[in-house]
C-alpha cells in the first residue's frame, strides 16, 4: 500500500535529514524510524514480511516472557516462576544482561522491545526483529510447514484459557501434576519426520465437545476387549498378536507426548488436552530449535545492512551508529575454543559470517569459490540467493550447503573427536584441503537435533498383559542418557501412562543391549 | 506503507508473573518453609519481617529432562580458534574429578547446583509467618501493612496541580521577573496614551507637538512590544505548594522481652518463644516510629544481654522468676521513663518456679509491672502431654495460678499455655482486637 508519488518525494527530501538526534526515543521518533527501515529492508532488501506489531514493554515484563519459553502468552506453570526468580535474581546482581526483544513467530509478527532501550538501540532491534526474523518466519519453510503463524495467538490464548480452567475444576496440584510430566518429556514430544495431524479451530471446537465425552466412555477401544489369557496359545500366536498390537497403535511412535494423548488408559479427556497442548508448544517451537543459526543470521544480517545503508545516506549520526555497533560487536561475539569464556559455537556469529560469505561469494569470488559454489560464485544477485537460502534450508543443510572453504579458515575451525574410553582427544580435521569437507559435515551434525536429540520410540504396550510400555532408545556412537534423569523421567511417564515403563538402550549400530531402566525395578528398589 | 503498530504494555497491570510465583511458592512450600524456620531462628528479631534472601534444595523442584551422559561414546565437535593443531593430533584430556573438563557437557540445565536461591518479599515472608499462627485475617492484613503517612508541606515546586498553585509566590516572581526584565509597566502606558489623546484632540498642534506625537507613538509601540515579549505571567513564575508524605509521628515504645532460660527451656520452647516475640514486635513495628528491645533473661537472677546471649546461649541454675520482673523494673526506672514511652512486655517460660516466688511475682506484677505497661501478654511453653495434663486452666503450676488472680483483674494482662505456633495469636487477641477497632 503506497500513495506513491507523495511517498517518493518525502523519500527524496528526507534522506540527508536524521531519523533521530537523541538517546531516549519516543513514539514519533520510532515511528519515523520503522519507516526508514521498512523501506530499505523492502525494496532494496526484497524482504516479504508479515505485518508488525511492536510491542514496549517495562523490564519485569520483560523476565516474564523471559522465564515462559518466551512466550508471554503462556499457559500458568510454577516452573516458569522458578526460572523467573532465578533470572530476576542474576539480573538485579548484574550477573546477566536482558535480550533487547523478544519476538514472536505470528501473523501480525509481533516483537516486544525494552523500554530501557536507547533510541539507536530500538532502532536496531525493530530492524533485527521486526524485519529479519520477521522475514525468516514468513518463508522458511520449516516454519511454514509446522507451525501456523495465523493461529498461533489464538491458541495460546485457548490453552492459557483452558489450562486455567481445568485448575479451577480440578486443582492446582492435579494440573500441575500433569504438566510437570508432560514437560518432563517435551523434547520427546514433537514429530520430527511427518507432520502432525494439526487441528484447526473448527476441529478444537469438536475437540472441546469430546473432551467432556471422554469421561464417559474409555478411551481406546483395545481396552473393551477382555483379558483371555489361555496360557496355551502358542509363542507364534504371541508373535502375531503383538504385530496387530503394534499396528493397531501405530507403533512404532517417536512422539511420546502424542502417543500417550490418544493411548494412555488412565488419562481423562482434560488431562490428554493437556498432553496435546504441551505438544503443541513443543512442536511449534522444534523449528526454532533447528534453525537458530540462520534465523539468527538472517536478523542480523539485515539488521547489519539496513543500519548501514540509513548511515550512508545520513540518516543516522554517527553517536547513534557507533552504539549501533557497538551493540553489534558484542552479539558476534566469538571466543575461541580455549578461552574461558568459550561457550560453544555462537550461532549469530556463524550464522552472520556465513551470509556475509554468501554475499562476497556472490559478488567478489575466488577460484576456490568457483569451484565449490559453481552456481552462486559470481552471481552478483546476493540478495536473491540469501532469500533462496532463508527459504530452503535449515542449519544442518544450510551449512552443509554453503560454509565455505574461506570461512572455515577464517574462523580456524577444526574437529575434535572425544571418545570416552580415551584418555585423549583427538583432532579429526582441520580446516586444510583435506579436512574441508569433514569439518563442515560435522559442524552440521552439530546443528542438527535429530542428531543431537536421544531417539526414543515407543515400540509396545501389552494391552492385555501386563500393560507395561515398552520404549526403546536406539543408542547412536555409544552415548547413552544419564541415569538419574532416566530414572526421574520415566517416573513421569508412568505418572502418565499410570502403569510400569520400561526403556532400553540398544545399540543402533549392532542390536546389543546396553542399558534398561525401569519402574518396577525402581519400585523394588524403594521398597 | 505497511501496516504497522506500536503499542504502549508497560502500563499493563505487572502481575503476569504473580500467579507463576505463587505457583512456585506452593510447590516449593515445604522446602521454602524449613529454610524459613531456620532463617527465623538465625535472624534478629526485628529483622525477621524483612524481604529474605532464600537458598532451598533444588531437588524437591528439579525439572528432569532426558539427558545424555557425559562420560560415554563418541562425540565430535567443531571448534573455532585452532592454532597449531593438524590432523591426527592428541590432546590429553583434563584430569577426572577436576572439574570441568575441556568445555564438557557438564550439567546441561544450568542447574545442576545442590541450591536454588532467590528472595522472598516481605509479603510471602509474612504469608509464610502467619500461615501456623492461624492469624485471623483482618490481623493478618492489618500487620502486613507498613506504616502510614500523613502529608506535610514541603516546600514549592515548580510543577503540580492547579489546586495546589500559590498565587502569592506566583506572583511574587512575576513581579521580579518584570522589574528586572524592564517590562513597562501599565500605568506608564496608560499616561502615555493619555498624553497621546490629548496631543490628537488638540485642535491647532504646533510643529513641536507634532513632533512630540511622532516621538510617543514610537514610543508607545516600542512599549507595547516589550508588553508582548515580557509575559505579565510566565511559565517560570509559576509555583506550586508540594506536600510530601511523612510517616505518621508516633510515639516510641520499649517492648520487654523476658525469658527463662534454664535447662528445661530447650530448641522448641525458644523458636516458640521467638515467635510469640516476633508477633509482637510486628504489632508493635505498625504502631510506633521507634523501638527499643531489652532482653532480660533469667535463671535464679536475671541479667539484661543481647539478643545473640538471649536466644542461644544456655544457663544452668535453679528459676527465681520474680528476679526478672524486678530487673525489668530497674530497667524502666534507668532508661524508659513511663512519660515518654509506651512499655510493652513479654514474657515466655515453661511454668516453674522456684516455691514460694509465684506469690512475689504476683504482688510484683500487679502493683509495679503492670501499672506502667501498656499490655503484658505471659506465654508458657508446654509440650503436648503436659498440655493434655493442664488442659483446664484453672489447674496448673504454682506460678501459674498466681498469675491467673493477676489476670482476672487486669484487663491490660493476658496469658496462655501453648504448645504449637498455632496457639500464640490468641494471647493478643485482645491486643490486637483492641488496636484494630481504633484503627
Amino acid at each position: 500500500m503506497k500513495a506513491a508519488p507523495k511517498t517518493e518525494t518525502q523519500a527524496d527530501s528526507d534522506t540527508s535529514e536524521l531519523l533521530f538526534d537523541d538517546a531516549d526515543w519516543s513514539f514519533k521518533s520510532l515511528s519515523r524510524t520503522y519507516d526508514a527501515i521498512e523501506r530499505v529492508a523492502l525494496d532494496d532488501l526484497g524482504l516479504n514480511v508479515y505485518p508488525n506489531q511492536v510491542e514496549i514493554i517495562s523490564t519485569e515484563q520483560m523476565l516474564d516472557a523471559y522465564s515462559s519459553f518466551g512466550m508471554p502468552l503462556m499457559y500458568r506453570h510454577w516452573s516458569f516462576g522458578k526460572h523467573f526468580a532465578r533470572d530476576e535474581k542474576s539480573y538485579r546482581q548484574g550477573h546477566s544482561g536482558l535480550a533487547y526483544e523478544i519476538v514472536i513467530n505470528a501473523n501480525p509478527c509481533i516483537s516486544y522491545n525494552l523500554e530501557d532501550n536507547s533510541m539507536p538501540l530500538q532502532a536496531l532491534v525493530m530492524a533485527h526483529a521486526a524485519f529479519g526474523h520477521n522475514h525468516f518466519f514468513k518463508n522458511n519453510y520449516l516454519f511454514r510447514q509446522w507451525t501456523d503463524a495465523d493461529g498461533v495467538l489464538d491458541y495460546f490464548q485457548y490453552a492459557k484459557k483452558f489450562i486455567a480452567g481445568a485448575e479451577e475444576r480440578h486443582g492446582l496440584e492435579e494440573v500441575e501434576k500433569v504438566l510437570d510430566a508432560a514437560h518432563a518429556i517435551m523434547d520427546q514430544g514433537v514429530f520430527r519426520y511427518r507432520r502432525a495431524p494439526e487441528l484447526t479451530t473448527e476441529q478444537r471446537q469438536a475437540r472441546k465437545r469430546e473432551i467432556e465425552e471422554y469421561r464417559e466412555r474409555t478411551f481406546n477401544d483395545l481396552w473393551r476387549t477382555l483379558p483371555d489369557k489361555e496360557g496355551a496359545e502358542e509363542a507364534t500366536e504371541a508373535e502375531k498378536e503383538k504385530l496387530a498390537r503394534r499396528k493397531q497403535l501405530h507403533l512404532p511412535e517417536e512422539n511420546l507426548l502424542f502417543f500417550l494423548e490418544h493411548n494412555s488408559p488412565i488419562l481423562d479427556g482434560w488431562q490428554r488436552e493437556i498432553l496435546a497442548i504441551v505438544r503443541n508448544v513443543a512442536q511449534y517451537f522444534y523449528p526454532q530449535r533447528q534453525t537458530k543459526v540462520m534465523n539468527e543470521g538472517c536478523a542480523t544480517f539485515t539488521h547489519h545492512y539496513v543500519m548501514n545503508a540509513l548511515y550512508d545516506r545520513g540518516q543516522i549520526g554517527e553517536g547513534a551508529m557507533l552504539e549501533i555497533l557497538h551493540s553489534h560487536s558484542n552479539v558476534l561475539f566469538q571466543p575461541d575454543f580455549d578461552d574461558q569464556r568459550f561457550n560453544g559455537i555462537n550461532p549469530y556469529a556463524l550464522g552472520f559470517a556465513m551470509m556475509c560469505d554468501i554475499r562476497r561469494i556472490c559478488t567478489e569470488p575466488t577460484d576456490e569459490d568457483r569451484e565449490w559454489f559453481p552456481d552462486l560464485a559470481g552471481s552478483e544477485d546476493w540478495r536473491g540467493a540469501l532469500r533462496h537460502a532463508w527459504t530452503n534450508y535449515r542449519d544442518e543443510s544450510f551449512i552443509r550447503q554453503y560454509l565455505s572453504p574461506y570461512l572455515m579458515r577464517k574462523m580456524k575451525l577444526f574437529d575434535l573427536t572425544d571418545n570416552a574410553e580415551d584418555s585423549h582427544y583427538v583432532v579429526g580435521a582441520i580446516h586444510d584441503e583435506q579436512g574441508y569437507r569433514k569439518v563442515r559435515d560435522a559442524l552440521a551434525n552439530n546443528h542438527d537435533p535429530a542428531h543431537t536429540d536421544a531417539d526414543i520410540q515407543v515400540v509396545d504396550a501389552d494391552l492385555r498383559g501386563d500393560r507395561q510400555l515398552i520404549l526403546e532408545h536406539s543408542v547412536r556412537n555409544g552415548i547413552g542418557l544419564a541415569e538419574d534423569s532416566r530414572t526421574e523421567v520415566l517416573k513421569h511417564i508412568r505418572e502418565l501412562w499410570g502403569y510400569e515403563v520400561t526403556l532400553s538402550g540398544i545399540d543402533h549400530d549392532n542390536g546389543k543391549q546396553l542399558y534398561r531402566t525401569s519402574t518396577i525395578e525402581a519400585e523394588d528398589g524403594g521398597a | 506503507m505497511a501496516m504497522h503498530h506500536f503499542i504502549d504494555r508497560r502500563q499493563n497491570p505487572g502481575d503476569r508473573s504473580l500467579g507463576n510465583r505463587q505457583r512456585f511458592i506452593r510447590r516449593a512450600k515445604a522446602q521454602i518453609k524449613d529454610a524459613l524456620n531456620n532463617s527465623i531462628r538465625d535472624r534478629k528479631l526485628g529483622d525477621v519481617a524483612n524481604g529474605e534472601d532464600l537458598s532451598i534444595p533444588a531437588k524437591g523442584i528439579a525439572e528432569p529432562r532426558l539427558r545424555s551422559s557425559g562420560d560415554q561414546g563418541r562425540r565430535g565437535r567443531v571448534l573455532p580458534g585452532n592454532k597449531e593443531f593438524v590432523t591426527g593430533d592428541q590432546i590429553k584430556k583434563p584430569q577426572q574429578g577436576g572439574g570441568e573438563g575441556g568445555g564438557k557437557e557438564g550439567s546441561e540445565d544450568g542447574e545442576g547446583e545442590d541450591a536454588f536461591n532467590f528472595t522472598l518479599s516481605r509479603e510471602e515472608f509474612l504469608e509464610l509467618f502467619f500461615e501456623d499462627l492461624e492469624l485471623p485475617d483482618l490481623i493478618k492484613t492489618d500487620l502486613r501493612a507498613t506504616s502510614s503517612v500523613t502529608y506535610q508541606r514541603a516546600g514549592f515546586a515548580r510543577e503540580g496541580n492547579p489546586a495546589n498553585l500559590d498565587v502569592m509566590r506566583t506572583m511574587r516572581n512575576s513581579l521580579g521577573r518584570r522589574i528586572a526584565l524592564n517590562r513597562p509597566d501599565l500605568d506608564a502606558v496608560a499616561a502615555m496614551q493619555d498624553e497621546i489623546t490629548a496631543l490628537e484632540d488638540m485642535t491647532e498642534p504646533t510643529a513641536k507637538d507634532r513632533k512630540r506625537l511622532d516621538a510617543l507613538y514610537e514610543e508607545l509601540e516600542n512599549l507595547e512590544r516589550r508588553q508582548k515579549i515580557v509575559a505579565y505571567i510566565d511559565p517560570v513564575d509559576v509555583r506550586y505548594r508540594q506536600r510530601k508524605p511523612v510517616p505518621k509521628p508516633n510515639t516510641q515504645a520499649v517492648m520487654f522481652c523476658l525469658m527463662d532460660v534454664s535447662g528445661s527451656m530447650g530448641e522448641r520452647e525458644k523458636d516458640l518463644a521467638k515467635r510469640f516475640f516476633v508477633l509482637l514486635h510486628l504489632f508493635l513495628k505498625r504502631r510506633y516510629e521507634r523501638i527499643d528491645l531489652v532482653f532480660i533473661r533469667h535463671t535464679h537472677e536475671a541479667q539484661e544481654v543481647d539478643e545473640e546471649t538471649f536466644f542461644y546461649s544456655r544457663q544452668s541454675g535453679g528459676t527465681v522468676v520474680s528476679t526478672a520482673l524486678s530487673k525489668m523494673m530497674e530497667v524502666v526506672a534507668d532508661r524508659y521513663p513511663t512519660d515518654a514511652w509506651n512499655i510493652y512486655a513479654a514474657q515466655a517460660s515453661d511454668g516453674e518456679n522456684f516455691s514460694g516466688d509465684s506469690k512475689t511475682c504476683s504482688q510484683l506484677l500487679a502493683e509495679e509491672v503492670i501499672p506502667v505497661c501498656q499490655y503484658y501478654a505471659y506465654v508458657e511453653i508446654l509440650d503436648e502431654r503436659e498440655f493434655e495434663l493442664f488442659g483446664n486452666p484453672e489447674a496448673g503450676a504454682a506460678l501459674w495460678r498466681s498469675y491467673r488472680e493477676v489476670a482476672e483483674s487486669r484487663e491490660n494482662f493476658a496469658m496462655k499455655r501453648v504448645t504449637k505456633p498455632a496457639d500464640i495469636y490468641p494471647v493478643f487477641r485482645e491486643l490486637f482486637l483492641k488496636q484494630g477497632e481504633k484503627a
